[in-house]
């Protein structure tokens, strides 16, 4: 390192010769601090999103670095919030950052008193053994008089809000496929 | 309090900015909360959090009111104040928005409306909120106290902790008549709101202000948020609320005023902020000087030997 | 909304339950309306709001009432507006006898089934030929819902007397049913000082009409009642009265309180629905395709519903493909019969009954989020197996581990059952779609980043779920195994994990022309040849083009305050419904200061600063032939264009299951004798007789002192629904870190609570504990010469996440709306004791007490007519079946 670069970058040297005698602004600064820039300006790319919270639908930027969501803010162009966000909204990141989500898939054997691992692939299959199960256990093909019923009372669902349109529609027309009619939604409640 | 209007008739305001030494520094730059717009849903808390990386400041349900922050802390740098104030009805007089009848902490006042068992007089009940920060003096007792450096002021005006600096001595604590900053338990140093500086660098918004679902808390060039400010007590005034006025507008007051101010409806006490903050310094810039004469001295003779050594 | 002159806030905490969508209420306030907000409780939005009214919880309907009469009385509707516009001028049946005169009970309910015979409700001369006649089905399948995109059937020709003075018309019924809501009886009732309630009928009144506008805006405060249709009711009426409805500033706007709530009853995962409000057929109402689609369509009916086969063939060619053809009535046979209620509450006794096998759960909990939390877990814990997919580890996967019914030793861990499968779920910037939210607006998310570990969205789960059951099923031989091999399955997938692709999801709820694969324009292009496949016939339009209309973001900086290209709204990205009532009966604006769509005489069609809700070339000067039906039989002044007769109902002559009209009923648990009518609570509510359900007693009914006050439940800012998305999350968790109970003052002396102390409360169902926040907004309230103490406490508690306790929600019980099915959760009375409540075996003690001291019998009901109520037999004896 030059001489010349220590000296300049030592604080008292910039106090005693630059405009700010006091070291209490210019001088002071730290070349951290002077390094400094937003975080949302090294993104990789911003993902234009919407709150997962109320109803509302405000406009969120979530801003991406190395594949980890760095900043989650109000999107200004949005005619709706006009880039704002309540506390819930402006928690989004800490909410899909959290380090209490679950990663894994966790199984719960009947009557055991703990959980245990299972991969997701054997999961899935498990699950719809157990769906085609309830299903020839409970399928109802006619009514006491004969009318066609085409269905199974043995399966239940109950989804959230928050789920997409096209989730929404892909679960009712598998589960009206199935002959699953006990299908439900926060929006009942 | 100073009539908002005085000041107007202030001539060029003076820039602390300048006077630490920046050249060509951009207008300084601040915030003013409009606490009459305030619904207290503490937004600017938590975006504040999640764009500073702040700690989390303990589960503790504090009573009150809707307030479980509270105060500022390094682990709370934006803190929503939430005042429940009843006014009983068919006698106004006996209330006046002051520190003497008002409730703090959601207590059940003394003699609050609804003891007859009615809802009488129950809608005159008043629930203040305002967001706290820090002030950003143009007069920083922090700043003056602060031994190492690590408190500056930056480009903006603003006054902001280098954590890359700051030992952890605790000078400015006791320096800040507003009780702002404060140290972490954990590491010990110094933590209060820097005014984003990272964002403001880069023309962005405050994340608080960014976030702030009513306006309530405005950023931009201080000169300008005091024009607003002044308008929109004005405005205020027309429309019925004589008991707006602003706060820590006035470069005139003990701090030279603050680059961030607020609309209140009370008086200061109210929401917990000292009527006449007095920066503690005062005499500071005058011992300065004949400590840097001093200082400059010694300091000469340090480089001489320095540069002595080296050769 | 921030056009509005004066906005009217109740049944809503818009503040701290919609804070961003606040700032058009201070936008509004800053232009210089006035707010009102109406709330038993003084909160963030009160304290905010010009003016706030406390409100004893569930007498909405008698201040809405009284200023109904207000208006009536005074004369001060909007005449003309009222005059075109609505059914003001219609004439009713001579059978129709009005609650007012039968002790709060209209004519034609029948005690059997505890639901109405709608005929005397009919417009006069219609009784035999409109309406739902006995409505005891509708009543069982929430039949109310599928109002939500049009009206209820009515023929289309009617009588009417233009100088609104004949007994019969519309008006003077609606005069004479709220004449008995005065000041004085709504300060009686409700608890607000009657001046007051004039302050607000005089604003609202003052700030409506030719040059101004009023808002209405109310959220789940009115939705979770047993009257709860009918309080939306009664503000629609006084907004109709008002001229406030498809005007700039004006309307009456529901707040909901999910992402994509709105969109999740669009295109349901409900039980009585499928996508565009299509109704599940009924065994045996529907037994072939025809009787299906006229049932919806009814024939000869004016308005946009005649379309109803076009929709209804569009959708099973998009379900079923090839293999649904004219032949087999487009594999109508596949799809699943309704019998009755197969609600969330019905499904959970049934669970408890041992008839429910598997249950999943989607971003959903029910242990904290639903009614009666302790029959939720106990239905889940007597399950087969569980599948819950979500983000965290919530109460509802756990409920077998750490529930409460763990502590009182009714679930044993090594004795339950039920398999549990958890599998994490993909957040909201995992995966892209489009949420609908509260205005109908659909907007798209980008994807940011995958999901983490085995986290996989709802798209993936299903899609695969599907493919699996369709693998395990290939070659099958069984009917019933038809529709999932025949249904088309087959959406192109991405990226390592096969992600299924939501655009092209979204690309067939759009709809597209079967033969060429080209993406609808919108549900005009729907044919009922089998030509096109639309998953949902209100987004048609949303892929118009080949454009995914969602993703459009012109910055709204760029647009005028409309923003018509930012995402698309249902239907045709119209973004005030019914807007061709922005102007007068001739096309031109009401007002300058108004102006929103009119109609161009020189271009010949209308315009404006939104898309017209209107056939846009039909003059407003078209009268339609004496025999038209369906769109043509609108006439060009009829701005409804959803309704039978093309006007705003004040009066329901059908489509509204417990009245044409609203009444105030007391909630199902209240402390107070019904000022109003011998009736106490909705005659029509649905009740479950279950061991497992409770109701606590009211007037007349004995023992009611045994819980003496009033909770409510609802919001914090802070905190999200049932906890799962902010008690989890780390700068929420600290805002609202423990579980409470506001009381007043004079309520903390009167039962020995202290500030910051314990307090249980106790129900028919449950006790809870919370810390006391004693405070001056909640106010004790004079009601009928009575003190009545209400308390609140917020919902989103729980026993898992970083903060924890007692779910609000176990305090109820199960009771729901007929109109809707939905729980009355927003009310109930309980016992309010110091000191926090016992554990172990000794908690369900105290309840068995409680319920021996106030004669609950567990299952047992209060009778649906109160006692000493005569039943105006007139039309009750209709063809009723009264299913199960």
């Amino acid at each position: 390192m030059g001489l010349r670069k220590v000296l300049l970058g030592w604080p008292v040297y910039r106090q005693l010769t630059g405009t700010d005698p006091l070291g209490r602004g210019a001088a002071a600064r730290s070349a951290r601090s002077a390094a400094l820039t937003a975080r949302t300006e090294d993104a990789d790319r911003v993902a234009r999103s919407v709150c997962p919270y109320c109803a509302v639908g405000c406009g969120q930027r979530v801003f991406v670095a190395d594949g980890q969501v760095t900043q989650i803010e109000g999107d200004p162009d949005s005619p709706i919030s006009r880039g704002r966000l309540c506390p819930k909204g402006s928690a989004s990141k800490s909410l899909v950052t959290s380090p209490l989500r679950q990663t894994k898939v966790r199984y719960r054997r009947p009557y055991a008193t703990d959980w245990e691992d299972l991969d997701l692939e054997t999961a899935l299959d498990m699950i719809a053994d157990r769906v085609l199960a309830a299903r020839a256990q409970t399928w109802e093909d006619v009514d006491a008089q004969g009318r066609p019923l085409n269905r199974t009372l043995g399966i239940s669902s109950l989804g959230g809000a928050t789920l997409d349109n096209e989730e929404n529609y892909l679960i009712k027309k598998l589960f009206t496929a199935a002959g699953a009619l006990q299908i439900e939604n926060q929006a009942r409640i | 309090m100073v009539d908002p209007e005085s000041r107007s008739g202030s001539p060029v305001a003076f820039d602390p900015a300048a006077a630490a030494g920046w050249v060509d520094a951009p207008p300084r730059m601040g915030f003013f909360t409009d606490t009459s717009v305030c619904i207290g849903c503490k937004a600017c808390e938590v975006a504040c959090k999640e764009w500073n990386g702040v700690p989390a400041s303990g589960l503790d349900l504090l009573g009150m009111s809707y307030d479980n922050t509270g105060a500022l802390t390094a682990n709370s740098w934006r803190h929503v104040a939430f005042v429940e104030q009843p006014r009983p009805s068919g006698d106004d007089s006996a209330a006046p928005a002051g520190a003497g009848s008002t409730e703090f902490l959601g207590m059940p006042g003394a003699a609050p409306p609804g003891r007859t068992g009615s809802a009488h007089g129950r809608s005159d009940f008043r629930w203040l909120m305002m967001s706290d920060v820090c002030k950003h003096c143009t007069r920083a007792g922090c700043l003056d106290v602060c031994p190492t450096g690590a408190l500056f002021r930056t480009e903006f005006g603003t006054v902001v902790v280098q954590e890359d600096i700051c030992n952890g001595c605790g000078y400015c604590v006791s320096a800040c008549p507003y009780g702002v900053i404060d140290r972490r338990a954990d590491d010990g140093r110094a933590w209060k709101c820097t005014l984003c500086y990272d964002r403001i660098g880069a023309g962005m918004t405050p994340a608080c202000a960014q976030a702030c679902p009513t306006e309530s808390i405005q950023y931009g060039p201080l000169d300008e948020l005091r024009d607003r400010a002044a308008a929109r007590v004005a405005t205020l005034h027309e429309r019925g609320v004589p008991e707006a006025r602003l706060y820590g507008h006035d470069p005139s007051d003990g701090v030279g005023g603050d680059g961030a101010f607020f609309l209140l409806l009370d008086e200061p006490e109210v929401y917990g902020l000292p009527p006449d903050p007095q920066v503690p310094t005062g005499d500071l810039p005058q011992m300065w000087r004949r400590a840097g004469l001093a200082a400059l001295a010694m300091a000469a003779g340090a480089v001489a030997a320095f540069l002595g050594g080296r050769r | 909304m921030a056009n509005a002159d004066v906005i009217v806030i109740q049944g809503s905490n818009m503040a701290e339950a919609h804070p961003v969508g606040f700032q058009w209420v201070m936008e509004a306030k800053r232009r210089g309306a006035k707010v009102f907000h109406v709330d038993p409780r003084f909160t963030r939005t009160s304290a905010l709001a010009d003016e706030y009214l406390p409100i004893r919880a569930g007498t909405d309907i008698a201040l809405l009432g009284g200023v109904v009469n207000y208006i009536l009385s005074n004369e001060l509707d909007f005449r003309e507006y009222v005059l075109a516009y609505t059914n003001a001028a219609t004439l009713v049946s001579e059978d129709f006898v009005d609650a007012e005169d039968a002790e709060g009970i209209f004519s034609g309910f029948d005690p059997q089934t505890g639901s109405y015979v709608q005929t005397s409700w009919q417009y006069a001369g219609q009784e035999a030929s409109s309406g739902s006649g006995h409505t005891a089905a509708e009543r069982e399948t929430a039949a109310g819902l599928l109002h939500e995109s049009h009206g209820a059937p009515v023929a289309g020709a009617v009588e009417r007397d233009e100088t609104l003075q004949h007994p019969r018309c519309v008006y003077q019924i609606l005069k004479r049913h709220f004449a008995r809501y005065t000041p004085e009886m709504v300060e009686r009732v409700c608890g607000v000082p009657r001046e007051r309630f004039l302050e607000l009928a005089r604003a609202w009144t003052e700030n409506s009409g030719r040059d101004r506008t009023g808002c209405l805006i109310y959220s789940v405060g009115w939705t979770q009642h047993s009257v709860g249709v009918q309080y939306i009711r009664t503000g629609a009426i006084i907004q109709l009265l008002l001229g406030n409805v498809g005007r700039p500033g004006g309307g009456v706007l529901a707040l909901r309180g999910h992402a994509s709530i709105q969109g999740s009853t669009d295109i349901p995962t409900l039980f009585n629905l499928l996508p565009g409000y299509l109704p599940m057929p009924q065994h045996d109402a529907h037994p072939t395709f025809d009787a299906w689609v006229e049932s919806i369509r009814h024939p000869g009916q004016k308005g946009f519903w005649g379309n109803a086969r076009s929709f209804a063939v569009s959708l099973l060619k998009a379900y079923w493909g090839e293999a649904a053809t004219p032949d087999n009535d487009f594999c109508y046979g596949y799809l699943p019969r309704l019998t009755g209620d197969h609600g969330t509450y019905q499904q959970v006794l049934d669970m408890i009954d041992g008839k429910i096998k598997g249950y999943f759960l989607l971003g959903q909990n029910p242990a904290v989020g639903s009614a009666h939390g302790r029959a939720q877990r106990l239905g889940m814990a007597n399950l087969d197996w569980l599948v819950v997919r979500d983000l965290f580890m919530i109460e509802s996967a756990t409920f077998w581990q750490r529930g409460p019914e763990v502590a009182t030793g009714e679930i044993v861990p090594q004795e339950c059952r039920t398999e549990v499968f958890f599998l994490p779920a993909a957040s909201h910037v995992e995966k892209e779609g489009t949420f609908t939210q509260t205005q109908r607006l659909l907007q798209w998310r980008e994807k940011a980043v995958d999901p983490p570990g085995d986290a996989r969205s709802e798209l993936w789960f299903f899609y695969h779920l599907g493919r699996k059951l369709r693998e395990k099923l290939a070659g099958s031989p069984l009917p019933r195994d038809r529709a999932l091999l025949d249904l088309t399955w087959d959406y192109p997938t991405h990226g390592p994990h096969a992600e299924p692709d939501a655009e092209a999801v979204l690309r067939e709820i759009n709809g597209y022309d079967t033969t060429t694969g080209r993406p609808l324009a919108g549900f005009a292009e729907a044919r009922d040849d089998g030509s096109t496949a639309v998953g949902c016939w209100i987004y048609s339009g949303v892929y118009a083009d080949g454009v995914n209309q969602a993703a459009r973001r012109r910055p709204g900086q760029e647009q005028d305050w409309v923003a018509a290209e930012w995402g698309w709204a249902w239907p045709a990205n119209r973004r005030t419904l019914y807007n061709r009532a922005s102007a007068d009966p001739q096309g031109r604006p009401w007002s300058e200061r108004k102006r929103y769509v009119w109609w161009d005489a020189e271009a010949g069609r209308w315009t404006g600063h939104d898309v017209p809700d209107f056939e846009v070339s039909k003059p407003p000067s078209y009268r339609p032939p004496p025999d038209a039906v369906g769109p043509a039989a609108i006439a060009g002044d009829d701005p409804f264009v959803m309704q039978a007769d093309g006007k705003g109902w004040l009066y329901a002559p059908s489509g509204v299951l417990d009245g044409p009209l609203p009444t105030h009923y007391e909630p199902v648990e209240s402390p107070v004798r019904n000022p109003l009518y011998g009736q106490q609570a909705n005659p029509t509510r649905k009740m479950y007789a279950h061991p497992v359900n409770a109701t606590n007693p009211s007037p007349p009914q004995e023992h009611s002192q045994v819980f003496p006050y009033v909770f409510t439940v609802s919001r914090l800012t802070e905190h999200h629904t049932a906890g799962g998305m902010s008690r989890t999350v780390a700068p929420l968790a600290e805002l609202q870190p423990e579980m409470f109970v506001e009381v007043s003052p004079e309520l903390a002396v009167l039962v020995g609570l202290n500030h910051l102390g314990w307090a249980h409360l106790i129900s028919s169902r449950a006790v809870i504990e919370a810390k006391v926040l004693v405070t001056d907004r909640v106010a004790p309230l004079r009601v009928e010469g009575r003190v009545i103490h209400q308390v609140w406490l917020p919902y989103h508690f729980g026993f898992e996440g970083l903060v924890t306790g007692d779910s609000a929600n176990d305090l109820f019980g199960i009771t729901l709306d007929p109109n809707v099915l939905i729980q009355e959760s927003k009310i109930g009375t309980c016992d309010v004791r110091p000191g926090r409540r016992p554990t172990g075996p000794a908690l369900r003690e105290l309840v068995s007490d409680y319920r021996v001291r106030a004669g609950v019998v567990p299952g047992g009901n209060p009778p649906a007519v109160t006692p000493g109520v005569s039943i105006e037999t007139t039309g009750s004896t209709g063809e009723g079946e009264g299913n199960r």
